[in-house]
């Protein structure tokens, strides 16, 4: 069976709901929703369309979005360092200061 | 089978079973190892397509980049694994995939991309074609995406930075302004009187 673009649909959907399910699983755990992000962000870049339509312009939005991936896990993980140093705790439960 | 179908079955494979474990590891630690196998798959994936440039960008930025990151921040913080069993939460869990991937499948049924893949302009290699692309057509995003790498790296540091009190550390503003009249005095002591105390 030749592997055409539908496979690598498939594929980047599947890493995708494994990204949701990681996100609802693991929701007490800042760490681990943000490595889910990740795995989110790597899943929409896998769809294949630049080599589907020919057309070399959408390697330059999988180049934004991994831009945009790296700059948030730095910020978030910032953000979790801060956090564990005010309240030695990186529980999502404790995180209420917002009162949200 | 040919070879480029069997690297994508193998890519695939260890992609979807890494990025299983990602989310059920048990240490976070594990997690963080199988997250950069997916990205080192994920790049094999993107070198099987013809897209060299992002295969090795997938490399630097994820793995050696977020990816390290990521190790750092869970061995520094040292929390284990907090936020009970993950056995309660695996119905609402499953319930969450189950309703996207019941959307992902609509989607598909009503109606995919049409039309035949078209060959990749040739003569040109995919690094220098998306150069051309990236400096030309998508010029103001790219220095967009500068800019917000740059904001992102301003504010982690400023986020995480510590200012500890007590610590000894140059002052170059004081080293700078210093004059010669408030560092060099000139004394010529009786015999036997002795030098008045430093700073008065």
């Amino acid at each position: 069976m030749t592997v055409t673009l539908a496979h690598y649909l498939i594929l980047g959907g599947a890493v995708f709901t494994v990204g949701i399910v990681g996100i609802v699983l693991n929701r007490r755990n800042v760490i681990m929703i943000l490595m889910a992000i990740e795995l989110l962000l790597l899943a929409v870049n896998l769809n294949p369309f630049s080599a589907h339509l020919g057309d070399p312009a959408g390697q330059v939005f999988t180049l934004f979005v991994l831009t945009v991936a790296a700059a948030e896990a730095a910020v978030g993980l910032a953000i979790l360092v801060v956090f564990f140093r005010l309240r030695g705790t990186i529980a999502v439960e404790d995180i209420q200061d917002l009162k949200g | 089978m040919a070879a480029p179908d069997l690297f994508f079955w193998l890519c695939s494979a260890v992609l979807m079973l890494s990025s299983v474990f990602v989310v059920s590891a048990r240490s976070l630690v594990h997690a963080v190892f199988f997250l950069i196998l997916a990205f080192l798959n994920a790049a094999g994936l993107f070198i099987l397509l013809g897209a060299e440039f992002l295969g090795m960008m997938m490399l630097i930025v994820y793995v050696g980049a977020v990816a390290v990151l990521f190790l750092f921040v869970v061995m520094t913080l040292d929390t284990g694994r907090p936020g009970g069993s993950l056995r309660a939460r695996l119905p609402a869990a499953l319930a969450a995939g189950a309703i996207l991937l019941l959307e992902l499948a609509f989607v598909a049924v009503a109606g995919g991309p049409g039309g035949s893949p078209e060959p990749l302009p040739g003569g040109v290699s995919n690094t220098r074609a998306l150069g051309r692309l990236i400096y030309t057509d998508y010029a103001a995003l790219f220095e967009l995406a500068g800019a917000i790498l740059l904001v992102a790296m301003i504010g982690a540091i400023v986020l995480a930075h510590r200012y500890r009190p007590g610590v000894r550390r140059q002052n170059p503003v004081r080293q700078f302004g210093r004059r010669q009249g408030e560092s060099i005095r000139l004394e010529d002591p009786a015999v036997g009187a002795g030098v008045s105390e430093q700073g008065r």
